[in-house]
């Protein structure tokens, strides 16, 4: 049945869905719900460095307080995970989902000579390249490149924003970047950009112009269809009134559509706390844990919990002793979070990183973040890993 | 004379500039290209003045830098100080960025500008000493149209650039590879043209250079590593300039320079035998970046049907365009630098050291609908609702962006709030007839083949008088698919 449905999707273009909505919401409406099975992947930027030292804590490690005597988190606060690992005491909602078995905690993710640079080291993690290496393109770009050649769906894959993340550019396919499905572009010229449209008539052989054209139906015409299974079956849950929590809503709602997406994009900062650390990341977690709890706990109400996975990552880490000011200055590996009711290994899923092998003051990278791409790509979403990434890394377990 | 002759006198432009101005609507249908060429390189021979603009609190402190030594580093520094200064430092960076800005728009030296524009993204980088900046854009400027050569010297000499590369850090007992890297990968031979062993000879032969804190080059000997190196099969006690040196002595070189010229200039897709064509000259005349030039813009197949219309303007051609036929002042100038983030291509703050990829990369769904808007919104009739998103790098863990970083116009009105000088412009088409009225307005703004319906741009625009027609007409015509290639 899933499958059938999503041939249909794929064999019909989108002005055709959008002119069969009618009938269409009928029967599931009937049904009520999207049958499960349909894979969703959501990933949730920290930007600006998150210190992952004070996310996951080495609340037994002397190291941890001797190089952090002002911002080492105390030991009766954290949410204690295991003999030796804590939560930060704002992640309540994720300390939940780590006792019911539905995350999974990578330490130490990274990359071979690592940037400190928040616009390379976030361009490294975008393209998925290696620190020597210059690319154009990002890892969920290319996977659009990949599952839908000349098809006419750029909504596989969303992010909620105004602009357009590096990651979700590819070759040929651009995911689409809209805040509000109800004014996707907000602009009031949109009637004349409609009427551009419909005028256009393509001229013999290819011209430069049939790619913005192009461009511009695909916006057109996924605006439309966003907009229509955003009213499909909004969600009821009550969200925070942050962005964030807005945000993750919408991407509830959608979910909880019939819309072919496969992969929202969401960021959340930010993390770049080199001043009066601990204020601003108890903040940021404050609101990103509430806004998750919301969703994880929609997700299940709706039946969907098992088909989506959140995950976390930040462009690096900090380092591992506290500067003058109160905060952290840039580091390298770091840790992710790995959610959702499909992942198969649960809690702290490698050991914590070892405080007394640094480099220069630094974490070092054990797991490489490309192999946890290969292992979305393959064991989530189903997609070519190595045409993706260009390279064959090798799986891990969690999904 | 003719309206092809107009055509390819725009597409010239367009290309060795930042469009057609207002000013020049009434020569271009009859002064021949090769003519219009010339008078663009006489404007471009005069040497640029530098641009300064760093602030009087900054300069006080770069003044005393002397006699203070190395005392008073900025480690050393209280913490508040050391906020106002790096505040300081980006305000000047923004105003660096924005008075580069203008001369685009502004200067007859188009060429050179335009030159120094594809420079600015072949040598990119970022730094947030204005000082830095400014010194290395002043030698892209004043290199611009000469020898390749000696702005590869200077560049590499360049406070901003050993910086960005991490120099500072090659040393002879510790080399870093970063800065030989960058400059064989980026700035000479690209990829697949030297092996890792090239790298690390050519890195120890530019250990211990670096800058004072003045920005003025500093060969530090006893960083030196000043052993036999092996670079491109070449054996000598190289230094920093003979490796450069060795890498220019590489037809590969201006091979590799002459195709990203092509690109930028002529074509995305490139036309090998014009190239190979192109480099064997370059090449031959040791790098003399103006006959380069001149041998495209006064080739045939420079104006050939396949290379007008076809490239995607970039950001910044886009923005400097607009104000280049339709002059305006602009209350809110932030409105101009939080354009370029939103699009992608922000002076200054190249998105990596291999610079803007250009090309297809400018057009996503918001970026092509923001662009679309940008006349309206010139105009204030939409609203910059837009937000963009944080740079870190800018921001320097601050917690709320400033001026121009935040998000702009959320509920509020005509935030860019510009008013054009339209009166040169409508004088232009005071005489045309009515019915031809759209037809011409489009031939002076459009380089594509195919044109937009002229009813539905009569549609949308303002009949109430002739002068309004023409301004909205305009500002529509600025609005489509179209206006976005060159």
């Amino acid at each position: 049945m899933v499958i059938k449905r999503r041939e249909f999707l794929q064999a019909g273009s989108l002005a055709t869905v959008s002119l069969m909505v009618p009938k269409f919401l009928k029967a599931f409406e009937a049904r009520n719900m999207v049958p499960s099975g349909n894979k969703v992947l959501v990933i949730l930027q920290l930007s600006g460095g998150n210190d992952g030292l004070n996310t996951v804590i080495p609340y037994r490690n002397d190291i941890y307080y001797k190089s952090r005597p002002k911002l080492g988190i105390e030991k009766s606060k954290i949410l204690s995970l295991s003999d030796e690992a804590g939560l930060h005491p704002a992640l309540t909602g994720f300390k939940e989902l780590y006792d019911d078995g539905s995350m999974a905690i990578m330490n130490s993710v990274g990359y071979p000579n690592p940037d400190r640079s928040h616009f390379r080291s976030m361009d490294i993690w975008h393209t998925g390249s290696e620190s020597k290496e210059y690319w154009t393109t990002g890892w969920l770009g290319r996977y659009l490149d990949a599952q839908c050649k000349g098809c006419d769906k750029p909504t596989y894959a969303l992010e909620l924003d105004d602009t357009l993340s590096l990651a979700m550019k590819g070759e040929e396919a651009k995911a689409i970047a809209m805040k509000d499905p109800k004014r996707l572009f907000g602009t009031a010229n949109q009637r004349f950009f409609k009427d551009v449209m419909q005028q256009h008539k393509d001229e013999p052989g290819e011209q430069p112009v049939d790619y913005l054209y192009k461009t511009l139906s695909e916006t057109v015409s996924s605006a439309d269809y966003i907009f229509e299974k955003s009213k499909f079956h909004p969600s009821k849950e009550d969200y925070p009134k942050t962005e964030l929590g807005q945000n993750l809503k919408t991407i509830a709602s959608l979910i909880f559509s019939d819309i072919n997406t496969k992969v929202y994009y969401v960021s959340h900062g930010s993390f770049d706390t080199h001043v009066n650390q601990q204020m601003q990341q108890q903040r940021l977690f404050t609101e990103m844990n509430d806004a998750v709890k919301s969703f994880t706990k929609d997700l299940k109400d709706n039946g969907r919990f098992d088909d989506v996975l959140l995950m976390t990552f930040s462009e690096f880490g900090r380092r591992v002793s506290q500067n003058a000011s109160g905060g952290t200055d840039h580091g390298t590996a770091n840790n992710m979070f790995l959610i959702g009711g499909g992942v198969k290994e649960k809690g702290l899923i490698n050991p914590m990183p070892d405080l007394s092998d640094l480099d220069e003051g630094d974490l070092k990278y054990k797991v490489d973040f490309k192999n946890v791409y290969a292992t979305v790509l393959k064991n989530w979403l189903a997609a070519d890993d190595m045409a993706i990434l260009k390279k064959k890394y090798d799986y891990l377990k969690f999904v | 004379m003719s309206l092809a002759n107009q055509l390819k006198n725009q597409h010239l432009m367009w290309r060795a500039g930042f469009g057609p101005a207002v000013e020049q609507l009434a020569d271009l249908p009859d002064i021949s290209s090769k003519q219009l060429y010339k008078a663009l390189q006489k404007a471009s021979s005069r040497k640029p003045e530098y641009i300064d603009v760093a602030d009087d609190f900054l300069k006080g402190l770069w003044a005393g830098i002397d006699e203070v030594g190395r005392q008073e580093k900025i480690k050393d520094m209280k913490e508040e100080d050391r906020k106002k200064i790096q505040q300081k430092q980006r305000e000047s960076v923004r105003s660096l960025n924005l008075n580069w800005l203008n001369v685009f728009i502004n200067t007859d030296a188009q060429l050179r500008e335009k030159m120094a524009f594809f420079w600015h993204g072949h040598f990119a980088c970022r730094n947030l000493n204005v000082f830095y900046q400014q010194g290395l854009l002043d030698v892209i400027r004043r290199n611009a149209l000469g020898s390749f050569r000696d702005m590869l010297h200077e560049v590499s000499k360049s406070a901003a650039m050993l910086n960005f590369l991490n120099n500072q850090q090659n040393r002879k007992d510790h080399p870093n590879e970063n800065f030989a890297r960058e400059v064989m990968e980026l700035f000479t031979l690209g990829r697949g043209n030297y092996t890792e062993n090239d790298i690390k000879e050519a890195a120890r032969a530019f250990t211990g250079w670096s800058s004072d804190l003045k920005g003025q080059f500093v060969f530090r000997r006893f960083q030196h590593d000043f052993g036999t190196k092996t670079v491109l099969g070449k054996t000598g006690d190289y230094d920093g300039d003979e490796v450069l040196d060795i890498l220019l002595s590489q037809k590969q070189t201006a091979k590799f320079i002459t195709q990203k010229v092509y690109k930028f200039f002529v074509n995305e897709n490139v036309d090998e035998e014009k190239v190979n064509w192109l480099a064997d000259r370059f090449y031959q005349s040791t790098y003399d970046i103006s006959k380069l030039m001149e041998d495209i813009f006064t080739s045939d197949w420079f104006y050939d049907e396949k290379n007008i219309g076809s490239k995607i303007k970039s950001p910044i051609e886009l923005m400097a365009g607009i104000q280049r036929m339709l002059p305006m002042k602009l209350e809110n100038e932030e409105a101009l630098t939080f354009l370029q983030r939103a699009l992608g291509q922000m002076l200054f703050y190249p998105p990596n050291v291999a610079g803007w990829p250009g090309g297809k990369t400018w057009i996503d769904s918001s970026s092509l609908m923001l662009r679309m808007r940008i006349p309206q919104l010139i105009n204030d009739v939409d609203e910059l609702n837009v937000k963009v998103k944080d740079d870190d790098d800018q921001m320097m863990g601050r917690k709320t962006p400033e001026d121009g970083m935040k998000p702009m116009g959320y509920g509020k009105r005509s935030v860019i709030r510009a008013t054009i000088d339209w009166k040169e412009y409508i004088g232009h088409f005071e005489k045309v007839q009515k019915e031809q009225l759209i037809g011409s307005l489009a031939s002076n703004l459009l380089q594509t083949k195919s044109g937009v319906s002229s009813e539905l741009i009569k549609q949308y625009a303002d009949v109430g008088s002739k002068e309004s027609f023409i301004k909205t007409a305009t500002l529509q015509l600025m609005s489509t698919p179209e206006y976005q290639l060159c």
